[in-house]
């Protein structure tokens, strides 16, 4: 399942956020996502998702398919327990509603959870999860729908080294699994390096590096070499972010 | 001094036109929220089991505060009135004076208010949080509306369960001020009932029931709108349950103001 975005432009209070912004994933792949804060990478996992709407240009993909979020602070409903939170849209939505009964809902919410390495927990609240165990029940309700694209906003940010790899490898067998297509817009080299195909790199708005992780460990682009290297040094003015 | 003085008069302008203007953009919000509202009410596309859960917060647990205020208020009214009508001479028209007072204004407003500080500015801080925490975000993109599930439930419950604070609220009023009425005036039970029968219309209280609903169904959606609309962090929160709290005291002012003039007038 593909997802291709077209000349995506997005401004916010006639400041331009998002600038012909253009790029495809075919099925299966990992699209990587980086740039400095607030230079555009959520505002574009907003507007393919549906969240936010895109002031032009176009995105992509199957009519049919089901596009899942997982949100950088998990956006777990804190007055749902795990069950009610994974089972939210299989509750929820008549078309699901409809096709499952009850134990079909309960089964499929456990075995998303076992995919997710968590069980036992469905009667936790949010409150009471770790942020790790927070963000795999997130992924655990973003994948119930059975998505075919999936989006990941910061999925390691907050998360301590040993947890964040553990959340990596997920995304990884997560995207194997539902043969989906996947966007991770991310701050950390290790996420690139371990769950991601290719990258993209925002700043200002605009595309400044594509191609693959390799590419971009390279330092052939000297936006990506700044980046890589977190130096303050480099064609990115950091007064400006 | 005179450039001075014409540099204030702008910014006093400016803000002025601010605060029109954010006036103006909370009025449209909640009307697409309404029209959001009636659009899945129409439908009948509306949650059973979040209402049950609304209707019971609306219902049962803004009881204890409503029956509070106004009882307290009957009773101070009733202190009042029935010692200066017993000067009078009229203390058998007490029963009758504290029931067209109570069954037509203070107790539908009074409970009103009880359920602005009791729930509107539960859901109001609620939703608001939902809405700075993404959890808003996070159900639209599990393509489940927020005004369905959130929204619809509450307005229907504060339409459906706002007449039933507001007779339990009214008929403990009347109570009050019956007790009251025969400690401070020494006026018997018996001539305070017998008098209240007197003041009780049957044209005002259905009167009374329907803006019952229209205040529980208002401070439901404008509690609702204003969290909806939430944007930025706690502090946010802590604006729009403010401003839920004032708009919908607003409104109700507002209701109140045009149900006695096309009732009443």
């Amino acid at each position: 399942m593909s997802l291709e975005v077209k000349n995506l432009s997005k401004s916010f209070e006639g400041k331009k956020v998002l600038n012909n912004i253009s790029f495809k994933i075919e099925n299966g792949q990992t699209l990587g996502v980086i740039g400095f804060s607030g230079s555009g990478k959520s505002t574009l996992l907003k507007i393919i998702s549906g969240i936010l709407e895109k002031d032009s240009g176009e995105i992509i993909y199957p009519k049919d398919s089901e596009i899942a979020m997982s949100f950088q602070y998990s956006a777990l409903f804190d007055f749902l327990d795990v069950y009610d939170n994974i089972a939210f849209p299989l509750v929820e939505r008549k078309e699901f509603r409809s096709k499952y009964t009850k134990e079909q809902i309960s089964q499929i919410v456990s075995e998303k959870l076992k995919m997710v390495g968590l069980q036992g927990i469905e009667d936790l609240y949010p409150s009471e999860l770790s942020g790790g165990m927070q963000k795999r029940v997130g992924f655990a309700r973003a994948i119930v729908t059975d998505p075919k694209i999936i989006l990941y906003d910061e999925p390691t940010a907050g998360l301590d080294p040993v947890t964040s790899t553990m959340i990596e490898d997920y995304i990884v067998q997560l995207k194997k699994e539902l043969n989906a297509s996947c966007v991770v817009v991310t701050h950390q080299l290790s996420t690139i390096k371990r769950a991601v195909d290719y990258v993209i790199m925002l700043y200002q708005g605009i595309i400044v590096f594509k191609g693959t992780v390799s590419e971009l460990l390279s330092g052939q682009n000297d936006y990506a070499r700044q980046f890589v290297s977190a130096s303050i040094n480099g064609p990115m003015n950091i007064a400006t972010r | 001094m005179f450039e001075l003085n014409k540099t204030l008069t702008w910014q006093a302008l400016a803000l002025l036109w601010d605060e029109i203007r954010d006036f103006l953009i909370t009025l449209g919000r909640m009307g697409c929220d309404f029209c959001g509202v009636l659009k899945y009410i129409l439908k009948l596309k509306i949650n059973c089991k979040e209402t049950i859960e609304q209707s019971k917060r609306f219902a049962y647990d803004s009881i204890p505060i409503s029956l509070t205020i106004v009882g307290m208020t009957s009773a101070i009214i009733a202190m009042q009135l029935a010692p200066e009508l017993a000067k009078q001479g009229g203390a058998d028209y007490t029963g009758m004076l504290s029931a067209l007072v109570m069954v037509r204004e203070l107790a539908v407003v009074m409970s009103g208010f009880a359920i602005i500080s009791m729930v509107g500015s539960s859901f109001a801080s609620e939703i608001a949080s939902m809405s700075v925490t993404e959890q808003l975000n996070a159900m639209k993109v599990l393509k489940v509306d927020p005004i369905e599930y959130l929204i619809v439930p509450r307005f229907v419950a504060g339409f459906l369960f706002m007449p039933a604070v507001f007779i339990l609220s009214a008929t403990f009023g009347l109570i009050c001020a019956g007790y009251v009425s025969k400690i401070t005036a020494d006026l018997s039970l018996l001539n305070y009932y017998t008098s209240l029968w007197h003041g009780l219309y049957v044209r005002d209280i259905f009167i009374a029931i329907l803006k019952a609903s229209f205040f529980g169904g208002t401070i439901a959606l404008i509690s609702c709108s204003c969290g909806y609309s939430t944007r930025g962090g706690a502090k946010e929160v802590g604006i729009a349950t403010t401003k839920a709290v004032v708009w919908s005291f607003l409104a109700i002012a507002l209701w109140d103001f045009i149900f006695a003039s096309v009732f009443y007038l």
